[in-house]
C-alpha cells in the first residue's frame, strides 16, 4: 500500500458517499438498477457475468420473500489474486458504498461481508469503516431520511477456497459444510437462508459508487475496449515491480506486463503467463499484444481474464513445479463432494511430486492427460476442478518438453 | 408421459422423475452411488454419465449426470457411448484409489453395490500405484461396524442418517480425499435407525455389529419373506438362517408400508431366537420338580382338560392362527384377550372407528404424503418407530410444494432442502414429556393424559366452529395454530393409539378426525403397542376382559387355564395373577421363553419364534401379512396352534379355518399362495442358487449326507432347486439379479422404481367394511389436582426395552436403560431427589429418577420395562428416595432431549 487507507473523512471530501445522497434525492430502486444495467458493469469476481441482469433475477414485489440479503463474495483465495484486499485495506469506503447502493437496489436489509479469514488488515480496515458508517448515518435504519434501512456484518472465513464459489459461501455462512449447492435454485431467487440473496464480488461493488455519482457515459468512456470501466489488473511473478493496478478494460497485455510491471527480472524471459489466476489457462509471449477484455482473452487467448491478476512464468523456473504447485493447492482445497475433484486432484497432486522427485514415467504423463478430461466442465459438480484442468491442460500441451525431460533426466531439469 | 430416446431405442417414461430412475425403471443397467431411490439425486458421485444429445442430428453430445438430468420428452441419450462409458469407468476407478483389497474378509463382499458397479462399469486394473488414504474407525455403538477406509464418499450415510432419519451425531467432517463420515467422537449412534445405514451404505464402512458375531455370506444364508414382530406397524423383513441358528435381519421392500427401511427394534432384536433362554422341550411340573413329557402325557393333558371349562388367554404377539386355535379349543365364551383391562377397551373401540365410514386408517406410505398431522399422546417413535419415520417425511411436503413453486424437481434432494431450508409442514405433538419429533414438530404441548385428551377435544371443538372453554393463554394460542394448519390441508393426519391406556385420547382423535372428515373419510392412525393387537382383538369381544378371565381363575370354577405366548404380570395387577395362577388347577402356558408366568405353570410348552413358523399377523391399518417360515427350530418347539390342535392341522387348514370361521377374517386365506399358481407345481427354494456346502454342513458330526427336511405344508422348500424367488416377487426373501448382488437389486422386481412389487401383493385389509357414520364423544373435564403431593403418572416407552421379546436379545439390552421415573426439575426439587436417584413408587417398586425439563409439574413418567409390573402403580403415585440398590444399568444410554443431569 503505497498510502493509509482512507477514513470517512477524507473519503467523503473526494465525492465519497455522493452516490447516497443522488440516491436519496430521489432515485428509486428501479432508477439503479437500470442505470447499473446501462452500464455494461460485468462482475469483477472471474465469471464477468452482467451484475444488473443478475440483480434483476431477484424477485420483487408484494409477493416476494420480504427478507433478502447482500452477501460480499471477499474470500479473495484464488492462487495469485490480492486484488481485493487492496480495495479493502485501501478504501473500505468505496466497498461500502457500493454495497449499499446494491442492497437498497435489490431490497436487502442485511448485507455480509463473507471475508477471507487471512486478512487480518482488511478485517481492521473494515471494521473501522462500518462503525464510522454507522456513525455517519450511511448504515443503520432510515439511511439519509429515505426509509431505507441495512445492516452490515462483517464474517471472516475458516478460509476454504471453495467458499469463493457462491452457493458454497452461502453454506458456510449458514454454519455448514462448504459444499456448493445444485443449482437451480439460483441464490438470486433462493440463496440464504433459503431468501433471495445477491453474491456479489468486493471489486464489482466498487464499481457502483463512480456508476451513480458520474454517471454512465462517464464509466462506459473509462474502458478503452469492447468492456466498460476499468479493472484490478495485478501480476505477480518474477517480475521487476510486482503489485495491482487500476486500469482501463482493454489495455493490451504488454502494458500491463511492461509499463505497470516493469518486464522480466534482469537475466529472465517470459516463458508463459496465467492470465487471471490460478484456474485460467496458460498463455504465451506471443499473446502480449492482445487486449485485457473479457473476449479477446477468452477468444484470441483460449484462456479467460477471470480476475485479471496475472502471474507470470520466466523461462528460468520449472513449469512442471509450478504445475505441480498449483495442483497441490486445488487438490487440497476440493471440497470433497464430487469424485473427479475429490479424488482425481489428489492423483493428479501425487503424479506431480514423482515429477519432481525424479520419479515421473510416460505411464503418469498419458494419466495426467486423461485427467484433464475427466475432471473437465460438465462433469463436476462445480467449476472448482474444471478450473485445475485449465492451467494442467495447457500447461500439458505448451510444456510437454518439460515434461518429458523430467522422465528421461530423472529429475528436474531447472534445479542443478 | 414423456418419450424418450435411449441408444436408438423410444421408451414411454414419466418426464417428472429423473434420467437414472426412469433408466432403471426400464430395467436397464446403468451404475450409480449417491441417489437413492427414496432420497433422491444430489450429483454428487458422479457415477451415472450419460451421454445427451440435443435432437438427432447432434452426434457429438454432451456428457451429463442422468441422476441430474429430468427424463423430458424428447430427451436423447446413450448409455453405451464410448465417452460416457470411459467416464463411468473413470469414476470408478478413482472411487477405488484407496479402497482395500480386503472383499474375501469383507462382510459386505457378495452383497456390495460397489462390487457390482465396479464390474458393470469395466474398471478392473488398479493403476493408481501411490500411497493409499487410511482413516481411524470408531466404535459407534453395539448395533454398527465402522471401517471408513472402505469408503467411496458417496454421502448416502449421512444424508440418510441426518436429512432422512433426522439424526444429529453423524456427520461429513474434513474435506477432499480425506473426507471423513463418523461421529464427533466415540460412541453409540443415537438415532432409532442406524441400522439402516447398514444397507444405505453401498459398500462395507457401516456393516451389522450382530451379523460379525456369527457371520455368512448373503448367498449362505437360507430366507424367506417375514414379517417384524416388533410392533404393529408390520414392517417386512428378510431374516436370514445359517447352521439352524437366525444371522440377521434385513429389510424387506413392501411399496405401502415399510419401504426401504425398518427400525433398530426390528433389526437387531432377534437374538432371543437363538437364546439360550429358549424353552425347549415339553415339560410338566410337579411339585418342585420338572419332567419332560412324552406325546401320550400331552394327549392325556388335552382330554382332560376338555372335560371341564377351560379359560383360553390369548396373545397380542402370537399370529391368528395361534389365537384362532385356542378360542376354538376352549370356545369364544372363554377365550379372553391377554391385554390389560383399560388397554383391551381402547383397542375394541379403535376396531369400532375402523368401521366408521368417517375414518380411513393410511397405510406408511400413506402417512409420508400427510400435509399436517397432529399425534395425540402416543410416543411413536418409541411404540411405532416407522410410522414415527414416516411423520418425519410428512413435514417435507411443504418442501415438495416449494419446489413445485419454484420449478424445481422434487427429486433434487439437495436443492429442495437449501431452498426450504426450516420450513415445514405442520406437526403438532401431544405428550407426556418431550419427544423424538419434537425437532420437527411445529408445536409440542407437554401434558398428562388428561390434559392432552382435554386439548385435543378443544380442538375438535374449534373445528367444528365452537369456542371451547377452559384452556390456558398458551393452549390457546396453539389450538389457533392447529385449527388453522389442520383446517387447510390437503391431507390432515391424526395419529394416537392405546399404549397410554387412555380411551379419551383416542376418542379426542377421533373427534378430530370426524371434524375434519368431509365427502371423504379423513386420515386416522391409531397404533397399538404389539404386532398381532388388532388380530387378536378381532377374536374376542369388548366384553371379554382379562380382569374376568382371572377372576373365573381364582373363583376355582375352571379346570385349567391355556395362556398363549404371554406373559401376565405384564398385563394385569400381579395380585390378581398370582391368584389366577395359584386356583387354578391345570395352568398350561405356551411360549418361546421362560417369564414369571411359566414359572407359575404346570405344563409349558415351546412355541416357535417367528422365524420358525409361517403365520399370519394383522397390523394397525386392519393389513393382513403372510410371514413365511425361515428356517426350522432346533428345539421341540411347534406353532402354538400346532399344540392347540393336537397335530391335526396344518397351516393351510388353520389359516381357512380362520379365514371360513372367524368373523373379520373372511380375506385371510387369500393371503396364501397356492403351488398350483406356480410352473408345473414347483416349489420356492429358501436357499440361495448359490448356497454352498449344503451336502458338508454337518459333516464335522456326521459325514452322511443329510436328507434335506420337507416342508409338507409351504409353498417354500428348505432346498435350493425349485422356482427361483426371483420370477416372482411376490415370495421375494431375498433380492438378486443378474449383475445386482446387492439389496440395490429390488429395482429389477419393481413396477418401476418406489413402485410395486412385481407379482406382489402388499398384505390385505381385513376390514374395509365401512358402517354409517357415528357421533363423536363427550369432552372431559380435567379434575384439578388435590395438593397431596402425589404425582399423576402416565407411562414411558423405548424402542429398546417395552417390546417383550426383542428386551431380550443381547444387543438390544445394550442399549436398554433400568426402568425410571421422570419427573420435572421442581418436582425434583421439592421432592429431594436428583438425578440417577433409586426412586421407590409408592413405596414399592424401585426405579432411577430421571429429571427432565419437557414434564408438567406434579406429574411423572415411568417406564416399566421388564422390572415393574404397570399394573401394580396407581394413576397417582407417591416418590420417595430409596437406599436400595438397582439393577446396574441406570439411565446410560437414555437418549431424549431434555435430560437435565448436568444441573441437577
Amino acid at each position: 500500500m503505497s498510502r493509509p487507507p482512507l477514513d470517512i473523512g477524507a473519503y467523503e471530501a473526494n465525492d465519497g458517499y455522493q452516490s447516497l445522497h443522488k440516491i436519496a434525492a430521489g432515485m428509486s430502486a428501479a432508477d439503479v438498477l437500470e442505470t447499473i444495467k446501462s452500464s455494461g458493469l460485468k462482475g469483477r469476481g472471474g465469471a464477468g457475468f452482467p451484475t444488473g441482469l443478475k440483480w434483476s433475477f431477484v424477485p420483487q414485489g408484494e409477493s416476494s420473500p420480504q427478507q433478502k440479503y447482500l452477501v460480499v463474495n471477499a474470500d479473495e483465495m484464488e492462487p495469485g489474486t490480492f486484488k481485493d484486499r487492496l480495495l479493502m485495506e485501501g478504501d473500505p469506503h468505496l466497498l461500502l458504498e457500493g454495497m449499499i447502493i446494491s442492497a437498497y437496489t435489490i431490497g436487502a436489509s442485511i448485507a455480509y461481508i463473507f471475508l477471507r479469514g487471512e486478512y487480518h488488515g482488511s478485517v481492521k480496515t473494515l471494521k473501522k469503516a462500518i462503525a464510522e458508517a454507522y456513525e455517519k448515518g450511511y448504515l443503520g435504519s432510515d439511511i439519509l431520511g429515505t426509509g431505507y434501512g441495512l445492516d452490515i456484518i462483517l464474517h471472516t472465513s475458516a478460509g476454504r477456497y471453495i467458499c469463493g464459489e457462491e452457493t458454497a459461501l452461502l453454506n458456510a455462512l449458514e454454519g455448514k459444510r462448504a459444499n456448493p449447492r445444485a443449482k437451480p435454485p439460483f441464490p438470486q431467487v433462493s440463496g440464504l437462508w433459503g431468501k433471495p440473496t445477491i453474491v456479489n464480488n468486493v471489486e464489482t461493488l466498487c464499481n457502483l459508487p463512480g456508476i451513480i455519482t458520474y454517471g454512465i457515459d462517464w464509466y462506459q468512456g473509462l474502458g478503452q475496449g469492447a468492456d466498460a470501466g476499468t479493472k484490478m489488473f495485478g501480476v505477480s511473478g518474477r517480475v521487476k515491480n510486482p503489485g495491482v493496478w487500476e486500469m482501463p478494460l482493454g489495455v493490451t497485455i504488454r502494458e500491463l506486463l511492461e509499463d505497470k510491471a516493469g518486464g522480466m527480472q534482469d537475466g529472465l524471459g517470459l516463458k508463459a503467463f496465467l492470465p487471471g489466476g490460478g484456474s485460467t489457462d496458460f498463455m504465451l509471449p506471443e499473446h502480449l499484444d492482445l487486449a485485457l477484455d473479457y473476449d479477446e482473452i477468452s477468444q484470441k487467448g483460449g484462456s479467460r481474464l477471470a480476475t485479471g491478476t496475472m502471474i507470470v512464468l520466466d523461462d528460468q523456473t520449472c513449469p512442471v513445479g509450478m504445475i505441480g504447485n498449483l495442483m497441490k493447492f486445488f487438490a487440497h482445497e476440493s471440497c470433497g463432494f464430487c469424485t473427479p475433484c475429490r479424488d482425481g486432484l489428489p492423483w493428479v497432486d501425487t503424479i506431480f511430486r514423482d515429477f519432481e522427485a525424479g520419479r515421473g514415467s510416460e505411464k503418469d504423463l498419458s494419466i495426467l492427460k486423461e485427467q484433464v478430461d475427466y475432471m473437465g466442465p460438465g462433469r463436476t459438480f462445480c467449476a472448482l476442478a474444471p478450473g485445475a484442468t485449465a492451467p494442467l491442460g495447457s500447461g500439458l500441451k505448451y510444456f510437454e518438453d518439460d515434461f518429458k525431460e523430467h522422465i528421461q533426466q530423472k529429475r528436474c531439469t531447472y534445479r542443478n | 408421459m414423456a418419450k424418450i430416446v435411449v441408444d436408438g431405442n423410444e421408451f414411454e417414461v414419466n418426464p417428472k422423475n429423473n434420467l437414472l430412475q426412469e433408466c432403471l425403471s426400464l430395467g436397464l443397467d446403468l451404475p450409480y452411488f449417491c441417489w437413492h431411490p427414496c432420497m433422491g439425486s444430489v450429483g454428487a458421485c458422479r457415477q451415472c454419465a450419460v451421454k445427451q444429445y440435443r435432437d438427432e442430428n447432434d452426434e457429438k453430445g454432451t456428457i451429463v449426470m442422468a441422476c441430474m438430468t429430468p427424463a423430458s420428452d424428447g430427451a436423447r441419450i446413450s448409455i453405451a457411448d464410448e465417452q460416457a462409458h470411459d467416464m463411468r469407468e473413470r469414476v470408478i476407478e478413482s472411487l477405488m484409489i484407496s479402497h482395500p483389497h480386503d472383499c474375501p474378509v469383507c462382510e459386505e463382499g457378495g452383497e456390495c453395490h460397489l462390487q457390482d458397479m465396479t464390474l458393470m462399469s469395466g474398471h478392473n486394473y488398479r493403476r493408481y500405484d501411490k500411497k493409499k488414504v487410511t482413516h481411524h474407525n470408531q466404535y459407534l455403538g453395539p448395533f454398527i461396524n465402522h471401517e471408513m477406509n472402505r469408503c467411496i464418499t458417496c454421502y448416502r450415510c449421512v444424508r440418510f442418517y441426518d436429512d432422512y432419519a433426522g439424526g444429529n451425531d453423524l456427520s461429513a467432517q474434513a474435506s477432499h480425499h480425506h473426507t471423513y463420515f463418523g461421529r464427533h467422537e466415540e460412541g453409540t449412534l443415537e438415532n432409532e435407525f442406524s441400522g439402516n445405514l447398514v444397507e444405505v451404505c453401498p459398500t462395507g464402512v457401516f456393516t451389522d455389529k450382530v451379523f460379525s458375531q456369527a457371520y455368512t455370506r448373503k448367498w449362505d444364508l437360507q430366507t424367506a419373506p417375514s414379517v417384524c414382530t416388533g410392533c404393529s406397524t408390520g414392517c417386512n423383513i428378510t431374516p436370514g438362517e445359517r447352521y439352524g441358528s437366525l444371522r440377521r435381519i434385513v429389510n424387506r421392500y413392501n411399496s405401502e408400508v415399510n419401504g426401504y427401511f425398518i427400525c433398530d427394534r426390528g433389526r437387531f432384536g432377534w437374538e432371543y431366537v437363538n437364546g439360550e433362554e429358549r424353552i425347549k422341550t415339553p415339560v410338566q411340573v410337579v411339585g418342585d420338580e420338572s419332567k419332560g413329557m412324552s406325546d401320550e402325557e400331552i394327549d392325556e393333558l388335552f382330554n382332560d382338560l376338555a372335560k371341564g371349562v377351560v379359560i383360553g388367554i390369548g396373545s397380542p404377539r402370537s399370529s391368528n392362527e395361534s389365537n384362532y386355535a385356542l378360542r376354538k379349543l376352549v370356545g369364544e365364551a372363554n377365550f379372553y384377550p391377554g391385554i390389560a383391562n383399560n388397554e383391551h377397551a381402547i383397542n375394541q373401540l379403535i376396531l369400532e372407528l375402523h368401521k366408521d365410514k368417517a375414518f380411513h386408517t393410511p397405510s406408511v406410505r400413506e402417512i409420508e404424503r400427510a400435509d399436517a398431522v397432529i399425534i395425540i399422546g402416543e410416543d411413536i417413535t418409541n411404540t411405532a418407530p416407522r410410522i414415527a419415520l414416516a411423520v418425519r417425511q410428512s413435514v417435507r411436503n411443504k418442501a415438495s410444494e416449494l419446489a413445485e413453486l419454484n420449478n424445481i424437481p422434487v427429486w433434487q434432494d439437495a436443492a429442495v432442502r437449501e431452498l426450504a431450508q426450516q420450513e415445514r409442514g405442520p406437526l403438532f405433538i401431544l405428550s407426556n414429556a418431550a419427544s423424538r419429533l419434537d425437532d420437527v414438530a411445529q408445536q409440542t404441548l407437554i401434558g398428562t393424559c388428561a390434559e392432552q385428551a382435554q386439548f385435543a377435544f378443544a380442538v375438535a371443538e374449534a373445528l367444528e366452529g365452537g369456542t371451547p372453554a377452559g384452556l390456558t393463554e398458551q393452549q390457546e394460542k396453539v389450538l389457533l395454530e392447529v385449527v388453522e394448519a389442520l383446517r387447510h390441508a390437503k391431507r390432515p393426519l391424526v395419529v394416537s393409539g392405546s399404549s397410554n391406556g387412555s380411551i379419551e385420547m383416542v376418542q379426542a382423535a377421533s373427534n378430530i378426525a370426524r371434524a375434519l372428515s368431509g365427502d371423504q373419510p379423513s386420515h386416522m392412525a391409531l397404533v397399538f403397542p404389539e404386532v398381532n393387537t388388532m388380530g387378536l382383538e378381532l377374536l374376542v369381544g369388548p366384553e371379554q376382559k382379562l380382569s374376568t378371565a382371572l377372576e373365573r381363575c381364582s373363583s376355582g370354577e375352571v379346570s385349567g387355564v391355556i395362556v398363549l405366548e404371554n406373559d401376565l404380570y405384564r398385563r394385569a395387577p400381579t395380585a390378581a395373577v398370582d391368584n389366577a395362577l395359584l386356583q387354578a388347577d391345570t395352568v398350561v402356558v405356551l411360549d418361546q421363553m421362560h417369564s414369571a408366568t411359566t414359572s407359575k405353570a404346570t405344563h409349558v410348552f415351546p412355541v416357535t419364534a417367528f422365524s420358525e413358523q409361517e403365520s399370519t399377523y394383522v397390523n394397525y391399518e386392519s393389513r393382513a401379512q403372510l410371514s413365511f417360515q425361515v428356517h426350522q427350530t432346533v428345539t421341540d418347539a411347534k406353532p402354538g396352534w400346532k399344540w392347540l390342535t393336537n397335530g391335526d392341522s396344518d397351516i393351510n387348514s388353520i389359516i381357512k379355518d380362520c379365514s371360513d370361521e372367524a368373523e373379520g377374517f373372511g380375506s385371510l386365506d387369500g393371503l396364501v399362495p397356492r403351488l398350483s399358481q406356480f410352473v408345473v407345481g414347483l416349489k420356492i427354494p429358501r436357499q440361495s442358487h448359490r448356497y454352498s456346502g449344503r451336502t458338508a454342513m454337518i459333516a464335522n458330526r456326521n459325514v452322511h449326507e443329510p436328507k434335506q427336511p420337507e416342508d409338507n405344508e409351504s409353498v417354500m422348500a428348505f432346498s435350493m432347486e425349485g422356482m427361483p424367488a426371483m420370477k416372482d416377487a411376490s415370495i421375494l426373501g431375498s433380492t438378486w439379479a443378474p449383475s445386482w448382488n446387492s439389496n440395490q437389486s429390488i429395482s429389477k422386481f419393481q413396477e418401476e422404481v418406489n413402485g410395486e412389487l412385481k407379482q406382489g401383493h402388499t398384505g390385505t385389509l381385513l376390514l374395509t367394511e365401512k358402517t354409517e357414520t357415528g357421533i363423536p364423544f363427550q369432552p372431559i373435564q380435567v379434575e384439578g389436582g388435590g395438593d397431596s403431593g402425589q404425582l399423576t403418572l402416565s407411562l414411558a416407552f423405548q424402542i429398546f426395552g417395552s417390546e417383550e421379546l426383542s428386551a431380550r436379545s443381547p444387543s438390544i439390552q445394550k442399549r436398554m436403560t433400568d426402568a425410571y421415573v421422570a419427573l420435572a426439575p421442581v418436582d425434583a426439587a421439592r421432592l429431594e431427589i436428583s438425578h440417577g436417584d433409586a426412586v421407590a413408587i409408592n413405596g414399592g417398586p424401585v426405579a432411577v429418577a430421571c429429571i427432565r425439563e419437557k414434564i408438567s409439574e406434579g406429574s411423572c413418567v415411568v417406564h416399566c420395562g421388564a422390572q415393574i409390573n404397570p399394573h401394580d402403580l396407581a394413576g397417582a403415585v407417591s416418590l420417595t428416595k430409596t437406599s436400595e440398590s438397582l439393577p446396574g444399568k441406570g439411565l446410560s444410554g437414555l437418549i431424549v432431549s431434555d435430560l437435565c443431569e448436568e444441573s441437577y
